[in-house]
């Protein structure tokens, strides 16, 4: 989901910076809070950021023939909120331009609105959504970090075809290419990265529950099967 | 259990992918979508030309590799030492 440096024009470049940049405002502003109000959870925020960290070096390959990596940033969106998570997508997309030449500064605010915000927003709000509707605690982390992943991979397609649609086909003939190259290698990555995330979460559940329920990711009294 | 299944999903997922899907020739087989894409926007663009480049590329695919490995080494210690961590705990409760 990296737009590489240079790839998009000028205005998009800017616009999509001006669009992230109230995010990352926000993000810092909630990070500050949680800080403060749950001093114990600076470890999980280390570990929701290492997360992140690890996911997205993990290039993998796909049934189109193509790698892409996963993104992780659904785990600490159900932990955190999604506003956090525009903080800390956003310092490991600031490692990958800056160290590996892998997506650049002029794309970082395109590429923070797709995997530090979309991705974030939307593994955020089927958490909230299934959890609702009463879908068992596993299945609720599934869907949300799954579809989470795919969002991403989504948003980048619809941000090239707008920067550049297709001379005859125009926007939506631009945004069935980029997603056949983008989304459609992207759903086994997304489905292991559901799982993978299960797991994790699992794990925190059993051994830290306390930490979850103080978050309000478990609800108290055991109600979370 | 639960949780081996899911392992075994998650290495299928990853690895059928390799066997099973057939490389077309004189395509970059397992290259990256980020390459794709910068690829169909030249063909969707020929005319566009980047106006920016990376300030610092890897000098090699050896380095890149170094690099995400170090990244990918960096987190997987971290959330190993947090779960080691929570696990010790519990025991010592």
């Amino acid at each position: 989901m990296h737009i590489m440096e240079g790839y998009l024009p000028v205005a998009h470049a800017a616009g999509w910076w001006v669009a992230s940049l109230p995010f990352m405002g926000v993000g810092v502003h909630s990070l500050k809070r949680i800080v403060r109000e749950h001093p114990s959870a600076r470890a999980l925020l280390g570990t929701s950021s290492a997360f992140v960290f690890v996911l997205s070096a993990l290039k993998l390959p796909s049934v189109t023939g193509s790698c892409s990596h996963p993104t992780g940033t659904g785990f600490g969106a159900i932990l955190f909120g999604p506003s956090v998570m525009a903080v800390l997508g956003s310092i490991v997309l600031l490692f990958q331009a800056l160290l590996l030449a892998h997506g650049g500064l002029t794309t970082l605010g395109a590429n923070a609105f797709s995997m530090a915000i979309v991705g974030p927003w939307v593994a955020y709000g089927l958490f909230c959504g299934l959890r609702q509707c009463g879908a068992s605690f596993s299945v609720t982390v599934f869907v949300a970090a799954t579809l989470g992943d795919l969002a991403t991979y989504v948003c980048t397609s619809a941000q090239l075809a707008w920067a550049f649609p297709d001379t005859t086909s125009g926007f939506i003939g631009a945004l069935v290419k980029f997603l056949t190259i983008f989304a459609v290698t992207q759903i086994p990555i997304a489905v292991a990265e559901g799982l993978i995330t299960v797991i994790l979460m699992n794990a925190l559940k059993s051994y830290n529950p306390e930490e979850l329920r103080g978050l309000n990711v478990l609800r108290p009294g055991g109600l979370d099967k | 259990m639960k949780t081996v299944l899911m392992i075994l999903a998650i290495v299928c997922l990853v690895s059928l992918p390799l066997v099973l899907t057939r490389p077309r020739a004189g395509v970059d087989a397992f290259g990256g979508t980020d390459d794709k894409a910068k690829m169909a926007v030249e063909s969707l663009h020929p005319d566009y030309k980047p106006w920016v480049h990376p300030l610092w590329n890897p000098p090699s695919g050896e380095i890149a590799t170094l690099l995400f490995s170090l990244q990918a080494a960096l987190g997987a210690g971290i959330i190993g030492y947090y779960l080691g961590y929570l696990k010790g705990r519990g025991k010592k409760e």
